[in-house]
């Protein structure tokens, strides 16, 4: 079948979105940028294929009378089979990969004891794998590189304190290894990997209950469907480092104004705050830019502000928003100013004021300084829509809410929970017209 | 505000220079070296700026003008302007000021050495022909502290009702003759000749009329100029030391010529990098360039295949698309009329006339502001000019920032990004419905 590849190369995250000719969203993947564009975006678009191949299961699961209960629940069992298997095989590499690292002066006389030392942090981390992947499981990360790091360094720790090495040496490796494995392209032979999770589903549940289906027929039917790669298009900040000719390439604010036409028609003014940049766009009834405006030459209240507090705070980013929401009383903070947050922060809490109350604040002067980008751009005057990593923080949800009431009344606002993957999709259908418009259109 | 250079040299292969940039560049390097070569010379020397530049009057006195902004310009151009700009800082000076003034002032404290490597020669006098922009009174504050010379200020009366009226050239005239022109004669010795200054505004009026030709070739298709980043080279002469002089004539006949010959042989502009490929868009742009990185920038146009078919940038030294000539039969008054038409003493209502018309007769896709840092009194209400002119137009805009010669604020990357979403923008506007969901 043919499908439409939009790729949104962001400074923190690369998200592809994979459309069909209908213009329905059939996968979506997401990974680190990295600092490598090109694993980054290979990486992506190999998640949303994985993802379109769920949905491919699930449309001929259905189509085969599956209630979809219960296809919910044999598609999680699939899916969970599935990273499992993923997760293990990254291991597998990483392991070999840490193993290789061990050699030098560094390591003199220690190099036995370190080898073992990874063998068995490693038997450990395989050992433990599946409750990671265990219905119910609640992971803080999806991307190898968090949930490997965040469970190698336990292990480290235990293994170094028990067999009386330094831990440092153990991290050295794994700094080292992680960063390869993370740039190496995915491996092959996704089908094959789809079979064995299967396998293993049916193995621990033979009566899976899906309907009259024929289960490993249907999904080997559809696993025989070609995703065929019709027409990609990238956009972002990456996008230039790609080697995309220029038919493939937009620019992000064009992508997430369409992007958000396609997700709601009616919306005519998008804010989008990304990583390092903060966009205000006007779209006329086709999705069509009429405007736009973005902060200049410095990333003052943008998503980076709000890793950057977190760090501050020894907190999660995705601890801020919840905190934030126990206030009741912001504080008063003017500055956005990325270098000097950290300076505020220390100083207002030194003052005795609540953790709370300053984030509270925080949040409400990132998004004033998105309004005054958004007024400039032409305000706010029919439905509106916010979309980017930003948007998935109820604080700043509500803070923005409260901003645009006082500022232009009463519009509707849209906050879609896969708003992250606005820019990929205006690009996948940019894709999808680019290819219309010439039938010979040749994939990237 | 102007700058009298000729483009660098763009790749090694070789460049034909067109006899008008070598005779550009000719009559730039003589400037210099007249300026420098003072001290043997014991010509006097008349600081002015480009706005409201009396140079036919400057010249009934035998002095030679200096112009602080082109100084400042050509300092952005070599990359010394950075340098200039801090050292201007380290002496007192914000960040938030023109920085004209800083990379002039830091250029001075450093040697005060000119394009051709030698020392710029001290002021004789300061002439302030003040048409709009304060910073230049401040800027002329300072020089006269620094120099300790005779000051005289020529106020014009700002066009906040969109006319001349005969009051104010009245006014202007009565300055004239009663402040500056006795000013002038006393600073240099020499008596005025008003049949002098006569001679010098005819010939004026010969190099703007070829000026005019030049700058509205661009309504062909394709345009055989770009009218902002070109543009920037064609008004060198008639914006600097060179207005009324033959030179002038001779200069802008030439450009004539060629511009002629580009329009037969429906050739585009000529960039840096050669002739330029099809014009894919027609931009009209406000603003002033930026200058430490102008090729960067411009490359970012001419590689899109945009070309600048007007701008308001190449009429902050006088505008003369919308018919003012200097006229030799009344010497005083068009003087006065020159000062209080040039761009940077027009209301903003004016601005948006000029622009919204710029888009319809030269038939351009869209407009671009390129809104300075420290120049407050362009950027002030850009935004406004901005959402005017998209309503009075149905035209699409943008809106980009950078500095003049400061290079802290030239961020390539930013400013590469809206560039590209603006023209597919235009390219987007321009499939209208076909492409619509």
């Amino acid at each position: 079948m043919k499908t439409y590849v939009g790729i949104d190369l962001g400074s923190t995250t690369t998200k592809a979105i994979l459309i069909d000719e209908d213009r329905a969203v059939i996968g979506r993947g997401i990974t680190n940028s990295r600092s490598n564009y090109s694993t980054a975006a290979r990486v992506a678009s190999e998640e949303a294929r994985i993802d379109a191949r769920f949905t491919l299961f699930r449309r001929a699961l259905n189509a085969g009378g599956g209630k979809s209960g219960e296809l919910d629940e044999f598609l999680g069992a699939l899916e969970r089979s599935f990273r499992l298997l993923q997760f293990l095989e990254q291991l597998g590499d990483l392991e070999e990969t840490c193993r290789g690292q061990v050699k030098g002066e560094r390591f003199a006389k220690v190099e036995d004891a370190v080898r073992e030392a990874i063998v068995e942090i490693f038997k450990r981390l395989r050992e433990e794998a599946p409750s990671l992947y265990a219905p119910g499981a609640k992971r803080k990360s999806d991307f190898f590189r968090d949930i490997a790091g965040s469970r190698y360094h336990a292990q480290a720790e235990d293994v170094a304190r028990a067999a009386a090495i330094p831990y440092e040496l153990l991290l050295n490796v794994y700094d080292k290894s992680i960063i390869e494995v993370e740039n190496r392209p995915p491996s092959g032979g996704l089908s094959d990997k789809f079979r064995q999770a299967l396998a293993r589903v049916l193995a621990a549940d033979s009566a899976v209950k899906t309907g009259s289906t024929d289960v490993p027929k249907t999904i080997e039917k559809t696993l025989d469907i070609d995703l065929e790669e019709t027409y990609l298009v990238g956009t972002g900040y990456g996008r230039v480092t790609l080697p995309f000719s220029k038919e493939h390439i937009r620019s992000e604010i064009l992508c997430h104004g369409l992007g958000a036409h396609m997700m709601y028609p009616n919306t005519r003014t998008v804010l989008d705050i990304g990583g390092q940049d903060t966009k205000g766009i006007q779209i006329d009834a086709n999705g069509i830019v009429e405007n736009f405006q973005m902060n200049d030459r410095c990333a003052a209240g943008c998503g980076r502000y709000l890793g950057y507090i977190a760090d501050e705070m020894n907190m999660g980013l995705h601890e801020l928003g919840p905190l934030a929401m126990k206030s009741n009383r912001p504080a008063r903070i003017n500055s956005t100013c990325t270098v000097f947050a950290g300076a505020e922060l220390r100083d207002r809490l030194s003052l005795g004021e609540k953790r709370e109350d300053i984030l509270a604040g925080l949040h409400r002067s990132i998004i004033l300084r998105a309004i005054s980008i958004i007024s400039r751009s032409g305000g706010v005057t029919s439905e509106f829509t916010f979309t980017g990593g930003v948007a998935k923080n109820e604080a700043a949800v509500r803070e923005l809410k409260k901003v645009i009431k006082e500022n232009y009344g009463d519009v509707t606002i849209n906050i879609d929970p896969e708003s992250i993957y606005t820019g990929a999709l205006g690009a996948a259908e940019f894709a999808r017209r680019a290819h219309l418009e010439q039938p010979e259109g040749r994939a990237a | 505000m102007t700058i009298i250079v000729t483009p660098k040299a763009g790749p090694a292969k070789d460049i034909e220079k067109d006899a008008s940039m070598v005779k550009q560049k000719e009559m730039m390097a003589a400037h210099y070296d007249r300026l420098t070569n003072v001290p043997q010379t014991g010509e006097k020397v008349c600081a002015t700026f480009v706005p409201g530049n009396l140079n036919e009057l400057i010249m009934c006195f035998d002095l030679v003008n200096n112009l602080p902004e082109v100084n400042a310009i050509q300092s952005g151009l070599r990359r010394q302007s950075g340098a200039y700009v801090l050292e201007a800082e380290k002496i007192g000076h914000s960040e938030d000021v023109c920085t004209y003034v800083k990379s002039d002032i830091g250029m001075m404290a450093k040697g005060n050495i000119g394009p051709n490597g030698k020392k710029m020669p001290d002021p004789d006098v300061l002439l302030l022909s003040y048409t709009g922009c304060f910073t230049f009174m401040k800027w002329f504050e300072l020089l006269r502290e620094q120099y300790k010379c005779e000051t005289i200020m020529l106020h014009t009366p700002y066009m906040g009702d969109g006319k001349i009226t005969k009051n104010m050239t009245d006014y202007m005239v009565k300055q004239l003759k009663e402040e500056v022109i006795p000013k002038l004669e006393r600073v240099s010795g020499v008596k005025f000749d008003i049949d002098r200054l006569r001679e010098n505004l005819k010939k004026s009026a010969r190099a703007e009329d070829d000026l005019v030709r030049v700058l509205q070739s661009a309504k062909h298709k394709p345009s055989p100029i770009d009218a902002y980043f070109g543009g920037i080279y064609y008004i060198g002469p008639i914006f600097g030391a060179f207005r009324g002089t033959d030179d002038a004539i001779d200069y802008y006949s030439f450009l004539r010529a060629e511009v002629e010959e580009r329009i037969a042989a429906g050739k585009g502009p000529v960039t840096p990098d050669g002739d330029m490929g099809k014009e894919k868009y027609r931009l009209v742009v406000e603003g002033p360039p930026n200058y430490t990185n102008f090729r960067q920038f411009w490359k970012m146009f001419y590689d899109e295949g945009a070309v600048v078919v007007a701008s308001t940038y190449s009429k902050v030294g006088g505008v003369y698309d919308l018919g003012f000539r200097h006229d030799p039969d009344k010497p005083l008054e068009t003087l006065a009329e020159y000062c209080l038409g040039v761009y940077t003493n027009r209301s903003l209502p004016m601005r948006i006339d000029m622009i919204a018309n710029y888009l319809n007769e030269y038939e351009a896709d869209g407009l671009l502001i390129n809104s300075i840092k420290s120049c407050n009194s362009f950027s002030a209400g850009q935004l406004l000019i901005m959402r005017e002119v998209e309503k009075r137009t149905g035209k699409p805009a943008a809106f980009i920032e950078s500095d003049l010669v400061d290079p802290r604020y030239f961020s390539a990357a930013n400013i590469k990004n809206r560039l590209e979403s603006y023209f597919q923008m235009i390219e987007q506007k321009r499939a209208g419905g076909r492409a619509a969901a």
